[in-house]
């Protein structure tokens, strides 16, 4: 232990856990929507349905919901309805740019190695400027993670839109996230066997900490591997409750992740997965969900044999599967990623599921989120097309039962310099 | 592209240009020195690494009842493309074909040329991503004009089949953007081979890799060098400009002359002469509008044409000014966001640039996105339309394929599905403007590079084998 840990562990006691209790602002107006061919997830699509929301939920979804009077009418006659998509990993609102050294914009690390105690909440900025321009793309609902390190932290599942952080968030944490392979070995003084080591004493150590808080209070425990809020926060962890959002590319850095999932009793979500296809089985028989990134496949250290059909293959073997797109300079082409993985051989129903009601169950919010049935909240797109379709747009996007503006930094300097020389 | 092209560039290799090349592209010929052995030539009028790319001979193929993108002219529904001996034959209605030639049902598929990327690192920064294969910016100095990008070209670069796979027959490998001035590009045919020399395209002129911006100022700042600012950028480029405009007119008066000892070679600024000569087309990394203005100043200063500003998020603020200079603007659809620099990036960029009438270009500067450059046009495409501009499909075809062209001055040879062409060709499962839609076949002047339904046709690089890595024809 370095003596850093050492000084934080005995110096600090458990840390009082962030309290921003999840508080939606719901609009209060009646919406029905007519018309449209509807793709509530969670059952077949309905033709001609309508939908009707009230005080930010789902009230009715069907062929034959009589519209309550008074309610604002939108006839979407021609459109697609989807649950609003979700996209998993990402550093939406918590980092803005990535290169250039712009640390001003940068909130999605701390230093260190474990640091399973930072929860990113109390850095998302509800201002960015990323978030209206992925909202535009159908996006309601992301899962902002921390980077960094073995263990770089907890993420929390927020809706994109909202002036304060206790409006936004839905989940936190969701998931705690550690990092199985390249991005963590360092933390195991340069090799994965010794990061598979670390965690393994961190986690032994939690537990140790669960059982004998009294002896941690009094001093009559033997130095543990991280000070006290990090192991705190490894509880629900350990009880099977807070997700391990676990990257893990190469098929060795899955085998590792199941095996620790296996031996501590976690609930592990595979994040990256480049090569489970190769794990599939495996996967699917220890009921681990992966997260695949469908664009995924070219040849790295970390995974020589990615494929852009791994979703497919993940899908045909049973696994549960996300779809994501979390580059930095993309994150809002969740719908582009996951149209490719329907060109690369997924089915569409499993494409629209792994972004909408998949990633709701695999983070623990599907009675809320992900489909849409009466009680949910309405997180909802009403698309000109396909949205998996270039030619299609987002034409409406609801949160929580409130229209989203669809103006955006991007489209004021579009008509801006419509016409040139652009009148300042 | 000047000079090399009208001296019949095909038949002509354009090495040692500053001989054969640079002689022909004046109006009033230079007497042409007697031949000499290469061993007694002087340095600079020798052969300088020529392309071996041999085109591999192939049959004639008939595509039959596609719809037809040729970038040169209207789409054309139910249409055949004939190719022959690595050259379009013939496109339309009714094209009769030899009894020998290959048939191809076209049905419900669609039919471009080869997507052409103005705007790549592979083989430079080759996968697996090690620093071993980091070979993409010498950024020892900011002006590196002696350093060419071919030299660190690695052929088994993993990367390429997959782009292959996206339907790319021609890329521009540049150096990185480290520096002011990062050296030569070079212009290649993805196709298999051992050595780079194997797949450059015979006669493309080079280009010159020049940076503006955060990136060098960022690199050299930190190493407490000039430049450290965007004024020290411009401070840099115009040191280096007039260095090169002495140097030109020492040998330019010597080559006249070939009086007394040449002048000593200097590998930097005998690649800048060339850019003052107009032989070698200068592609500036360079994010936005207003240093995109600077550059333009820059070459007027030193007489020489930018033929495409890279990146160029902001090109859209100057689409005006770009259309008058005749520069063309190689641009992502919606990279956004990633650095300062790139705070301003719309959609629209492309369509607001085909509206002004400047020269819009799909670049990847990705070994993913060079993958779906078909995409990147689809998304810029229909955010033009949104805004009322309504782009057609004809018009984005041209993106990825007659535009890149031109910037890199092979639009003579290929480009468009006109006859003479070489047959760079794609068949597409369905419109390329789809995301459902897939390269199914490629053909690299006339020769299947790919087919999705046929190992046999997916090349694997030497890196791929031995691994699980499943080729690229799933």
């Amino acid at each position: 232990m370095s003596p850093w840990l050492a000084r934080r562990a005995g110096g600090v006691m458990v840390g009082v856990a962030l309290s921003l209790a999840a508080a939606p602002r719901c609009g209060g107006q009646t919406i029905a929507i007519t018309g449209a061919t509807i793709y509530p997830v969670s059952s077949p699509k309905i033709e001609q349905g309508t939908i009707v929301i009230r005080d930010g939920k789902i009230t009715g979804v069907g062929l034959n919901i009589p519209v309550p009077a008074g309610a604002t009418r939108i006839d979407a006659s021609g459109r697609w309805i989807t649950p609003g998509l979700i996209q998993t990993g990402t550093s939406l609102g918590v980092k803005l740019l990535e290169s250039g050294g712009l640390r001003q914009t940068e909130e999605d690390s701390v230093t260190g190695d474990v640091n399973a105690s930072f929860d990113v909440s109390e850095a998302i900025d509800p201002a960015s400027m990323a978030i209206p321009i992925t909202r535009l793309e159908g996006i309601t609902t992301t899962l902002a993670v921390p980077v960094g390190g073995l263990v770089p932290g907890q993420g929390v599942l927020f809706d994109l839109s909202g002036d304060r952080v206790e409006e936004l968030l839905d989940k936190a944490p969701a998931v705690m996230v550690m990092d199985l392979g390249e991005g963590g070995k360092n933390a195991g003084g340069g090799s994965r066997a010794g990061a598979m080591q670390r965690l393994r004493r961190t986690l032994r150590d939690a537990l140790e900490y669960a059982r004998r808080r009294e002896d941690y209070r009094r001093g009559q425990i033997q130095p543990l591997a991280e000070p006290a809020q990090d192991l705190e926060a490894l509880q629900p962890v350990l009880r099977g409750e807070l997700p391990v959002l676990a990257i893990a590319n190469r098929r060795s850095d899955i085998e590792n992740a199941l095996r620790l999932a296996r031996e501590f009793k976690l609930r592990l979500v595979v994040w990256g997965g480049a090569e489970a296809w190769q794990a599939a089985s495996e996967l699917a028989a220890a009921r681990v969900p992966v997260v695949v990134e469908p664009l995924t496949d070219v040849p790295q250290f970390d995974a020589l044999s990615p494929r852009l059909d791994n979703a497919t293959l993940l899908r045909a073997a049973g696994v549960t599967t996300v779809l994501a797109q979390r580059d930095m300079a993309q994150f809002r082409d969740l719908r582009q990623a996951a149209g490719n993985a329907v060109r690369n051989g997924l089915s569409w129903d499993d494409a629209l599921r792994g972004v909408t009601l998949t990633p709701a169950q695999v983070f623990g919010v599907q009675d809320r989120y992900g489909s849409l049935e009466p009680g949910k909240v309405a997180n909802l797109v009403i698309w000109s097309g396909d949205p998996f379709e270039f030619s299609s747009e987002a034409e409406h996007v609801f949160i929580r039962g409130r229209e989203m503006p669809r103006q955006t930094r991007q489209t004021e300097l579009r008509d801006r310099y419509r016409t040139l020389p652009p009148r300042f | 592209m000047p000079g090399c092209r009208r001296v019949g560039w095909l038949a002509l290799p354009c090495a040692g240009l500053l001989s054969g090349c640079a002689a022909a592209s004046s109006s009033k010929p230079a007497p042409t020195p007697a031949p000499t052995p290469a061993s007694a030539a002087p340095s600079a009028e020798r052969a300088q690494y020529a392309s071996t790319y041999q085109r591999r001979p192939s049959g004639a193929v008939l595509i039959r009842n596609a719809t037809v993108l040729t970038a040169a002219g209207p789409e054309q529904q139910r249409a055949a493309v004939l190719f022959a001996d690595g050259k379009i034959v013939a496109v339309g209605a009714d094209v009769a074909a030899p009894a020998d030639a290959v048939v191809v049902d076209g049905t419900g598929k669609f039919v471009t040329p080869g997507v052409i990327d103005t705007h790549s690192h592979m083989g430079v920064y080759a996968a697996p991503g090690t620093p071993a294969e980091s070979d993409g910016n010498e950024a020892t100095n900011p002006v590196t004009a002696q350093v060419w990008a071919e030299h660190s070209v690695w052929p088994q670069d993993p990367q390429i089949p997959l782009a292959v796979a996206g339907g790319v027959t021609v890329i521009q490998v540049l150096p990185g953007s480290a520096n002011l001035i990062g050296g030569r590009s070079v212009t290649l045919r993805l196709v298999p081979a051992r050595t780079v020399q194997e797949m450059k395209f015979p006669g493309a002129p080079y280009g010159l890799k020049m940076a503006c911006g955060e990136n060098p100022k960022r690199v050299y700042g930190q190493k407490s060098i000039s430049p450290s600012t965007r004024m020290g950028n411009m401070a840099g480029y115009r040191a280096a400009f007039i260095e090169a405009e002495r140097y030109r007119a020492k040998w330019d008066n010597w080559l006249k002359t070939h009086r007394g000892d040449p002048p000593d070679r200097d590998l930097r600024l005998e690649t800048l002469a060339e850019v003052l000569r107009g032989h070698i087309l200068p592609h500036i990394h360079c994010y936005r509008a207003d240093e995109m203005a600077q550059m333009i100043d820059l070459s007027k200063e030193f007489g020489f044409k930018i033929r495409s500003f890279h990146h160029a998020v902001e090109a859209y603020k100057i689409a005006d000014l770009l259309a008058r200079e005749g520069i063309s603007a190689s641009v992502w659809d919606d990279w956004w966001g990633f650095k300062m620099e790139a705070l301003d990036a719309i959609p629209e960029n492309a369509a607001l640039l085909e509206q002004a009438g400047a020269r819009p270009i799909m670049h990847s500067d990705d070994p993913n996105g060079i993958q779906r450059l078909n995409q990147e046009a689809a998304k810029a495409m229909y955010a033009g339309r949104r805004m009322g501009i309504p782009i057609t499909r004809e018009q984005a075809i041209r993106w990825m394929t007659a535009n890149p062209a031109w910037a890199l001055g092979i639009d003579s040879v290929t480009g468009t599905l006109e006859p003479g062409k070489a047959a760079d060709v794609v068949i597409w499962s369905a419109d390329p403007f789809s995301v459902y839609s897939r390269a199914e076949k490629v053909y690299n002047e006339g020769r299947l590079v790919f087919d999705r339904a046929d190992t046999a046709h997916q090349w694997k690089t030497d890196f791929n084998l031995g691994t699980a890595a499943p080729g690229v024809g799933r």
